[in-house]
């Protein structure tokens, strides 16, 4: 289980989040949604330990990882895969080495059992044959895909995907979508989703976080975001949930 | 107005020593790093091809044509007092003390560093540095301590490289087209060059070596919290440009201490 007690974070005069509170189940899909700017990214990185709360706890599994030491940090992150905006795989590195890293650096398997996960998490996410192919020789999407294969590969508890469709056609979106709900009942974690890709990403949500003005508004659906009499949020709806509708007739 | 000089001043300093303090953090990192499980060892070879035999040929002309020079000026300079035997002592003293490993350390700085330095630097701009971190790879083990441990083993090899170089270079001068005595040559720098000279020249690369790792990858590293840097590529040019200037003032300000602590 996630958690935010009362978490402030600023920079320099802008405060991003102000005393928000948050809990995310385990095993649960959690879209977090907003305008730009508004600290969505802040909170996965918040989330990750990647950035220290001004004040206020990040618990994860009850365990405040904003006071922690970088080994128990490392000890936590352990739990998580993450998909970034831009993948960050390493350029420098080929798609097997991308894929294999995790296990090379943190666990104690042999070459040839490693080599045989990887296929076979290669072969399974339709990367088969690529294996040699470098960052720089693959489409959006594979990329995508290969960030999301080395993310899988220690079995994380938590998953956070950061803008994960950014530059994909809708095909390939829907794709990725596709391979999110597959992989997450395969694998059974807890997902955590920054998304503009809206009214769609809604349809793998189980709770709704829109960030707003450094406050966070819950929501256990969609549909209750619509009913909101807040104004800013009603704003939010018509400019951007105003098309599921159109979206649905065009399907 | 007298309120807005001084706050000036204040902030600056808050800033530099932010920046001591991030880059001392970083060597301490760095060095901490190998001793820390599991060991990059084929990492390391790479940074040593990348590092130290890349470089060869770089150091090979600059030394045989700094030693040429050095052959031609000393030959002019001692026969003005008919010393012209003394040749090989000073031209082997200039390579061993000073100019081996000050100009090894330049031409690293110019071709190995900057590279370092941008390569580091893109990493920290595309996030590769946070998703090693994500995965609990600590990315100073990682990225940064294969390349001090190619630098430290590489430049005090290069300096080597350089002298050498640096000899045969004022014999050709020296001998072959001034005809100074080979015999003389030779001999005149064997009686000259004690272990005192040597241990400077080792003491040199070496803390030339730290300094280019240290500033080159350090200035990559924390590219983002370079005052006035800019962000993406404007960024890591900025740096790179930045981390050139600072490691090439540093070796010579470094060799001018360790000179007047070891003379």
């Amino acid at each position: 289980m996630i958690q935010f007690v009362d978490v402030v974070k600023s920079f320099g005069a802008q405060r991003v989040l102000d005393r928000v509170n948050l809990t995310i189940n385990s095993g649960k899909t959690t879209v977090v949604a907003g305008p730009s700017g508004q600290g969505k990214s802040v909170t996965l990185k918040l989330i990750l330990g990647l950035l220290k709360p001004d004040s206020g706890k990040v618990l994860i599994d009850g365990q405040d990882i904003s006071k922690m030491r970088s080994r128990e940090l490392n000890r936590i992150r352990t739990k998580f895969g993450v998909m970034f905006q831009g993948v960050a795989l390493l350029d420098s590195l080929s798609v097997y080495e991308n894929v294999a890293l995790p296990l090379e650096e943190r666990t104690r398997f042999s070459s040839a059992e490693i080599k045989e996960k990887v296929l076979a998490v290669l072969a399974e996410l339709g990367l088969g044959g690529h294996e040699n192919k470098y960052p720089a020789q693959l489409s959006g999407g594979m990329k995508k895909r290969v960030g999301l294969a080395r993310a899988l590969m220690l079995h994380p508890e938590i998953m956070l995907f950061d803008e994960p469709t950014t530059g994909l056609d809708p095909q390939k979106s829907m794709e990725i979508y596709q391979l999110f709900a597959k992989t997450q009942k395969q694998f059974g974690y807890t997902s955590i989703i920054v998304s503009h890709d809206i009214p769609k990403i809604f349809n793998l949500a189980d709770q709704v976080i829109l960030v707003n003005k450094g406050k966070f508004t819950i929501f256990d659906s969609p549909e209750d975001i619509q009913q909101s009499e807040v104004p800013e949020i009603q704003a939010f709806v018509k400019n951007t949930m105003g098309d599921i509708y159109l979206s649905r007739e065009m399907e | 107005m007298v309120i807005r000089y001084f706050e000036k001043i204040g902030n600056n300093t808050l800033y530099h020593l932010e920046d001591l303090g991030r880059m001392a953090g970083f060597l301490a990192q760095s060095f901490i790093g190998a001793f820390k499980r599991p060991f990059r060892f084929s990492a390391f070879i790479r940074q040593i091809r990348i590092i130290g035999a890349d470089s060869f040929w770089v150091i090979f002309f600059t030394a045989a044509f700094t030693g040429m020079v050095l052959g031609l000026q000393g030959y002019y300079t001692l026969r003005k007092f008919g010393s012209e035997g003394a040749l090989g002592s000073a031209v082997a003293l200039t390579l061993i003390r000073e100019l081996g490993p000050v100009l090894t350390g330049l031409m690293v700085t110019g071709r190995a560093g900057s590279a370092m330095c941008a390569e580091i630097g893109i990493m920290r701009n595309t996030e590769q540095i946070d998703a090693l971190e994500c995965m609990a790879i600590d990315p100073f083990r990682y990225l940064v301590t294969p390349k001090f441990l190619a630098t430290l083993v590489s430049i005090p090899i290069l300096s080597l490289i350089f002298i050498v170089v640096g000899i045969f270079g004022g014999y050709v001068a020296g001998c072959g087209l001034l005809g100074v005595n080979p015999g003389a040559y030779f001999s005149g720098m064997a009686q000259s060059v004690v272990n005192q000279d040597i241990n400077m020249g080792i003491v040199k690369s070496l803390v030339f070596a730290v300094l280019i790792v240290w500033i080159c990858a350090g200035r990559g590293y924390f590219v983002n919290s370079i005052r006035g840097a800019g962000f993406g590529a404007e960024g890591v040019s900025h740096v790179t440009t930045q981390a050139v200037v600072l490691s090439s003032i540093s070796i010579l300000v470094w060799d001018y201490l360790i000179t007047a602590i070891m003379l």
